[in-house]
């Protein structure tokens, strides 16, 4: 199973691999703490990146509402943490049941009643926005006013409750975009994959070679819930609070499919090199600003926004294609 | 006593979907048309309400009167858009489409928030707390003067797309692209045509809107999204459906405001475009477009 | 010999407009039938109500002795009926064998076991050099042969082929005909096809039904078929008749 994981790729694109994990593993001794700070999000981008692009790179399905997953797993695990003392590993199979029941029913209704294509997304933004509203009410878990984890002063990391420095979070979520990268990859290359990419390209025809395409798509969105779940998780014990102004926000929902848009829709890199193109050049754009004395919130939005219309005007593929043709490393595209 | 506040809210919130109804007028055509998802739709509309503003404050320029050249400014706008960005982009997969125009709306929310700010603006006209007694109704003369506009507009719109021969080509594309090309219609231009005129309306609902609500960056996507519930609702394509979405949606929301918490309205909102893609898709007045 | 498929007065409605008119027909196992007619003579409606895409207004479809009418297209695939479209629609991102490989996933869940298959199928019809390519970048008559190999991967009993000839030249008409034959012939492939093009219907069919407005006006023999005066008036000419 393990060689199969590594079949196809050519051999320079392994070095680059191994190269790109070594550097991960060893960023903490290198970097200072801002830096750190940087990576956590850009390997959180790259994870939720890789989740959304299994419904939407794999199965065709255009989520814009995938902030909705996000937050319920965040506050699953939050509020039976706040409330019962149970610790996020432990949360965890709560808060992914929770999505996939969420993801479920978003399915159930679209692919039953034929509801695709563009009118499926508004959909996705509907239920993410009724969450929204919904959250606010929620007494349990602090409504408006914000759900708060609390914070102690930790001497040593605790990994089994999730407090600690930022190195252990940092470890924690290259673990789960590795896990994820390498879970992409088994199912792309398994029967579940081939039969996404066929109702990706043409759902008709892929009825007609047998395809129960409800399922399917069915498979794609619970999958890529239950995957953008786990990152609440790690949402709600990284920044401990959650105000559901901001976690179910469509702001949230797009930032994390410009990643994915940008570096490949599709590919198994793309979200990981959308990830760092974009939170690392937004990072050094800040900087710029900083330096020259300028204040504009809402420039590191602008400068999302310009990217991802040249990305889709200039290279609808996204960059990663091109880039691993100049690297000559193209892995077979999905 | 009681009958006539709900009689009150509703007359308002009538009026208000009038002017919710241009908007989405606006994007009804530019869907029935060129068969875009203009995903950017409100944050144009702020763009409109601001240039209000604008005008109102720096030269005391009232916003009904400014109607015509903010719509106007407006149709340029679009039609560039449509002509330089989206034109290229009529034989890309749907999702392209709809991508593209999203990174044009975040791209104007953040322009607008970097340069206007987040606080609220808004227009306070000689007028604005006048109103008309009809009967036991108190009806805000912001409202009569937004929603008889409204009307205007749309009347004017559908006697163009009726009579006029540019509105009469426009409409030929919309039922038959290659045929058009075929007869020598200048589709592109046409579609650049059209997404201006679906931007104008815009531009004119938003230069009343901004007499009714005070306007943040942030309205923009609510806008967007509320535009999107009131033509799924009337019948994306249909002009009359989305005038009648647009006051079911301002009749509603009212009504909630009123009986429930003002938030709770959204839901309803929500709650009745989930119900429509589900069950009527093809909206009330029906999917072919219709004039 | 027994009837694979057994279509009964088979009737479908568009909004007052028939497209098929109550079609009766068998087709034997291991037989190649032929649907031909003027455009509009219902010949892809009635593909598409076999295939699954509709159900028929009136009348049954039986299939290997089982009722199939009302099922869903993935249902009919599953039970051993591959099809193929008149517009040809390919997996343009994935590439030739790829295409191939998810028609042989339906009976070989293992991707390893479904790529052999696909292999085999494509060696049959002559693509196994251009596996590699992407669908998107082939050329018309490639394409039209991958319609065919991915629809074969499925294993199927009964092979739906819609005007699979058309835009092809003469070679490749013929070479798709010596193709088809020697799949009927070493494998007892029943097929089912839509034509115009009357060459490829002489050479392959054992038996032809004739279809115009709907309904069915002849059955029978090519030869005998052609001299048909009902046929020759509606369709083909006089200078068809040799």
């Amino acid at each position: 199973m393990v060689k199969g994981l590594f079949e196809g790729v050519p051999r320079r694109g392994l070095a680059l691999l191994a190269l790109l994990l070594a550097a991960l593993l060893a960023a903490p001794w290198l970097a200072n703490d801002y830096l750190l700070t940087v990576l956590i999000i850009i390997l959180y981008f790259a994870y939720t990146g890789q989740a959304w692009n299994v419904m939407m790179g794999f199965a065709g399905q255009l989520s814009l509402g995938h902030a909705l997953y996000v937050g319920l797993g965040a506050y699953a695990t939050a509020a039976l943490y706040v409330h019962f003392g149970i610790g996020p590993w432990l949360g965890l199979p709560a808060a992914i049941a929770i999505a996939v029941a969420a993801g479920a029913v978003i399915g159930f209704l679209a692919f039953r009643f034929g509801v695709g294509g563009v009118y499926f997304a508004i959909l996705t933004i509907a239920f993410a926005e009724f969450a929204r509203i919904g959250f606010d009410h929620f007494r349990w878990v602090g409504g408006s006013s914000g759900f708060f984890l609390p914070v102690a002063n930790y001497t040593r990391n605790d990994l089994w409750n999730l407090r600690g420095n930022p190195t252990m979070f940092y470890y924690v979520m290259l673990a789960l975009t590795v896990a994820a990268f390498v879970l992409c990859r088994v199912l792309l290359r398994s029967r579940v994959g081939y039969y996404w990419q066929a109702i990706r390209e043409d759902e008709t025809a892929a009825r007609s070679l047998g395809i129960d395409t409800f399922r399917y798509k069915m498979y794609a969105v619970v999958i890529s819930a239950g995957m953008t779940a786990v990152a609440g998780v790690f949402f709600a014990f990284y920044y401990n609070n959650l105000f559901p102004e901001q976690v179910f926000h469509i702001s949230r929902s797009i930032e994390l499919i410009l990643g994915p848009i940008i570096g490949g829709i599709g590919t198994l890199f793309g979200p990981i090199i959308g990830a760092f193109l974009l939170t690392g050049m937004s990072e050094l754009m800040q900087e710029l600003l900083a330096l020259l004395g300028l204040d504009a919130p809402g420039a590191k939005q602008v400068f999302y926004g310009v990217c991802l219309l040249v990305v889709v005007l200039a290279l609808p593929d996204g960059i990663w294609p091109w880039l691993a043709r100049k690297l000559g490393v193209t892995e077979r595209r999905s | 006593m009681a009958a006539t506040i709900y009689l009150n809210v509703a007359v308002s919130g009538v009026l208000t979907g009038l002017v919710y109804g241009l908007m989405a007028l606006g994007l009804s055509v530019i869907f029935g048309v060129v068969r875009v998802v203009n995903f950017a739709h409100g944050e144009m509309m702020t763009i409109a309400m601001y240039l209000a503003i604008v005008l109102f404050a720096g030269f005391g320029l009232d916003p009904l009167v400014m109607l015509v050249p903010i719509a106007g400014v407006l149709f340029a706008l679009g039609y560039v858009m449509q002509a330089g960005l989206i034109n290229p982009f009529i034989n890309r997969p749907e999702h392209s489409q709809f991508i593209l125009l999203v990174a044009v709306a975040l791209i104007i929310v953040n322009v607008l928030l970097i340069v206007f700010g987040p606080d609220a603006r808004n227009v306070q006209t000689s007028y604005s707390f006048d109103s008309f007694l009809v009967g036991p109704l108190i009806v805000d003369a912001t409202k009569v003067y937004a929603g008889a506009a409204s009307l205007l507009v749309a009347g004017a719109l559908f006697v163009f797309f009726r009579f006029a021969s540019i509105g009469k080509a426009i409409r030929a594309c919309a039922d038959n692209y290659t045929g058009a090309l075929v007869v020598g219609l200048d589709v592109k231009r046409l579609y650049a045509l059209t997404f201006g005129i679906g931007a104008a309306c815009v531009g004119a609902a938003g230069a009343m809107l901004v007499l009714l609500f005070d306007v943040t960056p942030a309205l923009g996507p609510a806008l967007t999204l509320l535009a999107f519930i009131i033509v799924i609702t009337g019948g994306l394509g249909s002009m009359p459906g989305a005038l009648i979405g647009g006051v079911l949606i301002g009749l509603t929301e009212a009504m909630a405001g009123l009986l429930f918490t003002p938030s709770a309205k959204s839901m309803f909102s929500f709650g009745l475009l989930v119900l429509v893609l589900l069950f009527r898709p093809q909206g009330i007045l029906g999917k072919r477009l219709s004039w | 010999m027994t009837a694979l498929l057994a279509i009964e007065a088979v009737s479908k409605r568009f909004r007052g407009l028939v497209a098929v008119d109550k079609v009766s027909f068998r087709v034997d196992e291991g037989a190649i039938f032929a649907v031909i007619g003027p455009n509009g003579a219902g010949k892809t409606t009635l593909f598409n109500v076999i295939a699954g895409m509709f159900a028929p207004d009136e009348g049954a479809i039986a299939f290997a002795g089982e009722r199939i009418d009302g099922l869903k297209p993935d249902e009919i695939c599953r039970r051993g009926i591959g099809r193929t479209f008149q517009l040809v629609r390919p997996f343009p991102a994935l590439s030739v064998e790829d295409n191939v490989v998810v028609g042989a996933l339906l009976h070989r869940h293992d991707p390893a076991a479904a790529r052999l298959r696909a292999h085999e199928v494509l060696r049959r019809l002559d693509l196994f050099g251009k596996r590699h390519q992407a669908a998107s970048a082939l050329t018309l008559p490639d394409r039209k042969r991958l319609e065919v190999a991915r629809a074969l991967a499925t294993d199927p009993k009964l092979l739906l082929l819609d005007e699979v000839m058309a835009g092809l030249r003469p070679a490749e008409t013929d070479r798709m005909v010596s193709i088809l034959t020697a799949l009927n012939r070493e494998t007892g492939l029943t097929i089912l096809l839509i034509e115009h093009v009357m060459r490829a219907v002489m050479a392959l069919a054992a038996r032809v039904l004739v279809l115009h407005h709907g309904a069915a006006i002849a059955e029978g023999s090519p030869a005998a078929v052609v001299r048909e005066p009902a046929v020759v008036q509606s369709y083909l000419g006089a200078e068809a008749v040799d």
